[in-house]
């Protein structure tokens, strides 16, 4: 979230597109409710009509797969109509900012395009540069390749007829939605956006989001109280998993794996990733300190900090690549630790197909998972599979210690409830004591290779590793005596106050840096003191928000360029030209949340010439971008703008250009990746979750209360799909994909409607995916339909949009 | 004695039915063995197990779905009919805070009860021999504490608290209140969004015209005897026929 939970209340409308809050973010749900209470609207867009949508103002339908569409037409409209926020857009944004005069569009692909290699050269997707080398702009915003034109010649054709054709999304309703959204673009109003794996699980999900950014940033929903994008997170703990590179192409604070190919040499690493201008240009100061802090006294400036020990990124190893992998016998063992990917997982039958290749297998869980399992699921023999199983007892999250970071970036101390029964450890002891046993083993070599292990620090105490030690870890430390302007500033040993004062030549320590300032004396995670009285909801007192305790990032946006407030009623971070600083002089942001902003950075300052803050500017708002400004132009793998591709599975062609689906799309192709076709599979089938179980369902299928809620697997389908195949509510049905098939109990429901695309009426069917053959209620396993094919970017499965048939019986 | 209550606002509920799991921790009530029942109500109603549960209403109104919940159980009346019929003493009685008590030790499970409630809330429990419902957590409330479906609410659909504040906040903002006045006033109230049949609610809930007569004419004659029970049952009977479930889609 570029907000937080609580800030719901103060938007004025709140878009729901690609989540269900109400029913997978129930708690935080509540702030959305609010809001409605003081007279904002909530939309809702979903293709079927959820417990979201019955709080909603407004329901539109939508079919899966189409959100460029709609958005992108949403951008059209706002841009046509006049709504959007010119002075933002102006100011804060890249809109007046020259393009290469070579890029272009045509035909749905972008220039650089290698049919071969289906993927882009980037070359011309670049600012245009002036004979000082300088950027280029037009501030009057009418140049045919600055930003703003550009983005208005490629959203013309995203009419609200063509969107209506394509989306399935009856056009009055389309106007209804694009007005009342886009009317958040006066100064005084402020619209959210609430999205989850609605957008992020399509072949193209990246790039759902930066529509949605480009369409907050034309309307100056950015950096202000109750606006912003605002990814929710589907599990405790998902947002402080991510801040921690739980994913192979990232290292702690998003600062990237390095590549085997481009950074042999810490050289090499830092001078092609850091930006030269931004705050990112502080990017070595958090390098190197992460390198102090997993290595210690063995990292010195001589030999790169250890740099060599770092693993170098040479391939692909998101989760649907892995289990390709394991499936082509590339894998011999596997450690899964709090996921259950024989139900999560997409092909699941691949997937369960390919453990079967294993050599070992090992599961940290508290109950025994289909994972764990995989061996015992319906139609294996275990007689034949020669994978050794283990299964560890893990203790639950009341059996242990330390921080959540919830989706609004809250870090908040969990206190142990109970001490554990039995074996049960925490996750934390199985991966500490992995460590120490490691370390031992190898404690007599003299081997290079083993020196990554042997110098690893690796000291939280006995046997359960100590929380709080690994928080002070995270948040830093100085090594050295740290001096600012002369003074020392942070004593040797010392905890560090905030990132900024972390140092790029070995004298701090720093195991996330965006977590600095979390436990500068006293671990303030564990702060409980929230607001007091009907305030605007920041709560500072109350836990930790990454960075800096900051609760909305970009809010210095939330100030107009001359650093008063946009309107009274959104008044929230301003410039002060009286306020005193601690030297004496005068003038500093100020408001009620941590300014994301050079303190003293007034309005008027030209961009700052060195120092952290170097290329920023008074009107920079946007300081993690190296020329401060929000990108409505910024590169992704399938270009710098976003365009409409139909899901790899779809049952139309693709209205806007000859180009079918996402041109650089992953698809993998083993012999069991098969892709169905709309003559077999006609109709479109999508998956989702339900208030009543948990994610893969093995914590929640196993408790007996939340069985007896939904105890079986069921698909949901219009009355209309239900006559054509003459089914009736309770019947057994049968979904079938080129994949797989499962047994379902129909919902024949009016929640459901088939969509007019074009004149062409398309179907749709929806199951939620909680089930599994484990546990106290069971059912088959719903990804045994969904495909592995993966964004680009991110390789995130394309599990929200494919193509079924379904019948009566089974 | 300020009087407890639970104002229920649907137009706050998300159907999440946290209610319904709290309800059962709370009171230590066994899960029951459910199928898929065709909808989103699982299981289909209360019973001697289930003593707060959400209905899911759907509909069609001009092209729009419309899908509203409404989170169910004891009304806690304070003309309560269960409590007039009741004939063991002590087994059923309505307390000075509003709560209408149903004391498992006394109940000798004779269902008078159940025939006798307007809103088919007491169910019988055919192994222990006894009836069951709601007690608006009276072993919380008596110390301090909200119920225990109040407490889970995430979006603070169900309020507890004094009756006559959770009645003028919810008439300042403006909304009508169904059982401010009905039955005398119910201890548990609602703020909808349709009409109270919609959701399977009497759209004027009163006491049987059998346990009124019981209440006026045969109760203050005393327990006279089987043969009178047996006659307000056979006048019930007449009177409102069997026992039917409003509930379902």
């Amino acid at each position: 979230m570029t907000n937080h939970w609580i800030d719901l209340k103060n938007s004025d409308c709140i878009l729901v597109m690609g989540s269900n809050p109400a029913e997978n973010h129930p708690c935080g749900f509540k702030w959305a409710i609010k809001a409605k209470e003081k007279g904002a609207k909530i939309i809702s867009v979903d293709p079927r009509f959820t417990r979201s949508s019955s709080i909603a103002d407004i329901y539109a339908p939508m079919r899966p797969g189409t959100d460029i569409a709609i958005l992108g037409g949403m951008i059209n409209y706002a841009i046509e109509n006049n709504l959007y926020h010119k002075e933002y857009v102006l100011e804060f944004t890249n809109a007046a900012t020259l393009i290469d005069p070579q890029f272009g569009f045509m035909d749905g692909l972008f220039t650089g395009f290698d049919k071969e290699k289906k993927t882009y050269d980037r070359a011309t997707w670049k600012y245009q540069t002036g004979a000082d080398g300088k950027v280029m702009e037009d501030r009057k915003l009418q140049h045919p390749h600055c930003v703003f034109q550009l983005l208005k010649r490629h959203f013309s054709r995203y009419t609200p007829d063509m969107v209506s054709k394509i989306s399935g999304m009856p056009k009055e309703k389309f106007l209804e939605i694009a007005k009342l959204f886009c009317s958040t673009g006066a100064p005084d109003k402020v619209g959210t956006m609430m999205y989850a794996m609605g957008w992020t699980q399509h072949s193209k999900g990246v790039q759902n989001i930066r529509t949605a950014t480009i369409l907050q940033l034309l309307l100056g929903n950015v950096g202000m109280p109750g606006g912003g994008i605002n990814a929710l997170r589907g599990h405790i703990n998902v947002q402080g998993a991510t801040d921690f590179a739980l994913l192979y192409h990232d290292l702690p604070g998003y600062l990237g794996i390095p590549s085997k190919k481009d950074h042999p040499t810490l050289k090499d690493y830092l001078e092609k990733t850091t930006p030269k201008t931004g705050f990112g240009s502080n990017k070595p100061k958090f390098f190197k300190s992460l390198l102090k802090a997993w290595f210690g006294n063995a990292a010195t400036d001589k030999n790169d900090f250890c740099y060599d020990y770092l693993p170098k990124a040479s391939g692909n190893y998101s989760h649907m690549a892995l289990f390709e992998d394991m499936y082509a016998g590339k894998l011999k063992g596997f450690l899964v630790v709090g996921q259950n990917p024989a139900v999560a997982g997409p092909n699941g039958n691949l997937e369960r197909k390919a453990m079967e290749k294993l050599e070992w297998l090992a599961v940290i869980d508290f109950y025994e998972t289909e994972t764990a399992a995989f061996w015992k699921a319906p139609g294996v023999n275990p007689k034949d599979i020669k994978t050794e199983v283990f299964l560890l007892p893990a203790a639950s999250n009341v059996e242990r210690e330390g921080t959540y970071t919830n989706s609004g970036r809250w870090v908040q101390w969990g206190f142990k409830a109970i001490e554990s029964e039995a074996d049960r450890k925490t996750d934390g002891w199985y991966i500490y004591q992995l460590g120490l046993r490691l370390k031992k083993l190898y404690a007599e070599s003299k081997e290079k290779k083993e020196r990554p292990i042997l110098d690893l620090t690796w000291d939280y105490g006995e046997g359960t590793p100590d929380a709080e030690k690994i928080l002070r870890e995270i948040n830093g430390y100085a090594i050295k005596d740290v001096k600012k302007d002369g003074k020392v500033v942070v004593k040797a040993g010392e905890n560090m106050p905030i990132f900024a004062l972390l140092q790029d030549d070995g004298s701090t320590a720093c195991g996330n840096w965006i977590y600095s300032g979390i436990f500068p004396k006293e671990n303030r995670s564990k702060n409980r003191k929230p607001d007091k009285g009907d305030t605007i909801g920041a709560n500072l007192g109350w836990a930790f928000a990454w960075p800096a305790n900051r609760r909305i990032i970009y809010n210095r946006a939330s100030a107009d360029a001359n650093g008063k407030p946009w309107s009274e009623a959104k008044k929230y971070i301003t410039w002060d030209p009286n306020a005193e600083l601690p030297d004496g002089k005068k003038g500093k942001w100020v408001g009620p949340d941590v300014p994301d902003f050079k303190a003293d950075l007034a309005p008027t300052a030209k961009k700052e010439e060195k120092g952290p803050f170097i290329g920023i500017g008074g009107r920079d708002a946007f300081i993690m971008r190296p020329d401060g400004k929000g990108g409505l132009f910024s590169p992704l793998a399938e270009g710098p703008f976003p365009e409409h591709y139909e899901p790899v599975e779809s049952p139309v062609k693709n209205l806007l250009s000859p180009i079918q689906f996402n041109p650089v799309v992953k698809i993998w192709a083993s012999d069991m990746d098969k892709l169905g076709d709309a003559n077999k599979y006609p109709i479109v089938g999508t998956t989702y979750r339900l208030a009543e179980h948990y994610l893969s369902g093995s914590a929640s299928r196993n408790l007996p209360w939340l069985c007896e809620l939904m105890p079986e697997l069921f698909v949901e389908l219009s009355p209309e799909l239900a006559k054509e195949k003459g089914i009736r509510t309770g019947d057994n049905c049968t979904i079938e994909t080129a994949r797989g098939k499962v047994k379902a109990k129909a919902l024949v429901t009016e929640r459901f409607k088939p969509f007019n695309l074009d004149g062409k009426k398309v179907h749709l069917i929806g199951l939620p995916w909680h089930w599994g053959y484990m546990g106290i209620c069971t059912g088959d396993i719903v990804n045994n339909l969904t495909a592995h094919i993966g964004d680009p970017n991110t390789f995130i499965q394309e599990s929200k949009a494919f193509l079924c048939d379904i019948r009566k019986g089974g | 004695m300020a009087k407890n209550a639970m104002l229920i606002d649907v137009s706050r509920c998300i159907a999440c039915r946290a209610c319904q799991v709290s309800c059962k921790q709370w009171n230590r009530l066994p899960a029951v063995k459910s199928s898929f029942a065709g909808s989103y109500e699982n299981p289909s109603g209360l019973s001697s197990a289930t003593w707060r549960h959400v209905r899911f209403r759907e509909t069609v109104e001009k092209g729009e779905v419309k899908w509203r919940f409404l989170s169910f159980g004891c009304m806690h009346c304070k003309d309560a009919s269960c409590v007039f019929v009741c004939p063991v003493p002590g087994a059923l009685t309505r307390r000075d805070d509003g709560t209408v008590y149903l004391d498992e030790q006394k109940c000798t499970g004779c269902k008078y009860c159940i025939s006798a409630c307007p809103f088919d809330v007491p169910h019988y429990d055919d192994a222990k021999g006894k009836v069951y419902k709601c007690n608006l957590c009276a072993d919380r409330t008596a110390n301090g504490l909200t119920t225990a479906c109040a407490k889970t609410c995430p979006s603070e659909a169900i309020r507890f608290g004094d009756r006559d504040s959770l009645i003028k906040d919810a008439k300042s903002g403006g909304k009508k209140i169904y059982g401010e006045n009905e039955l005398g006033g119910l201890s548990v109230m609602y703020v909808l969004q349709e009409f109270p049949s919609f959701y399977g609610l009497p759209e004027r809930p009163a006491m049987p015209v059998t346990t009124a007569f019981w209440k006026k004419v045969l109760k203050p004659l005393g327990y006279i005897g089987v043969g009178t029970t047996v006659a307000a049952i056979i006048l019930h009977y007449i009177a409102i026929g069997p026992k039917k479930y409003k509930g379902g889609e």
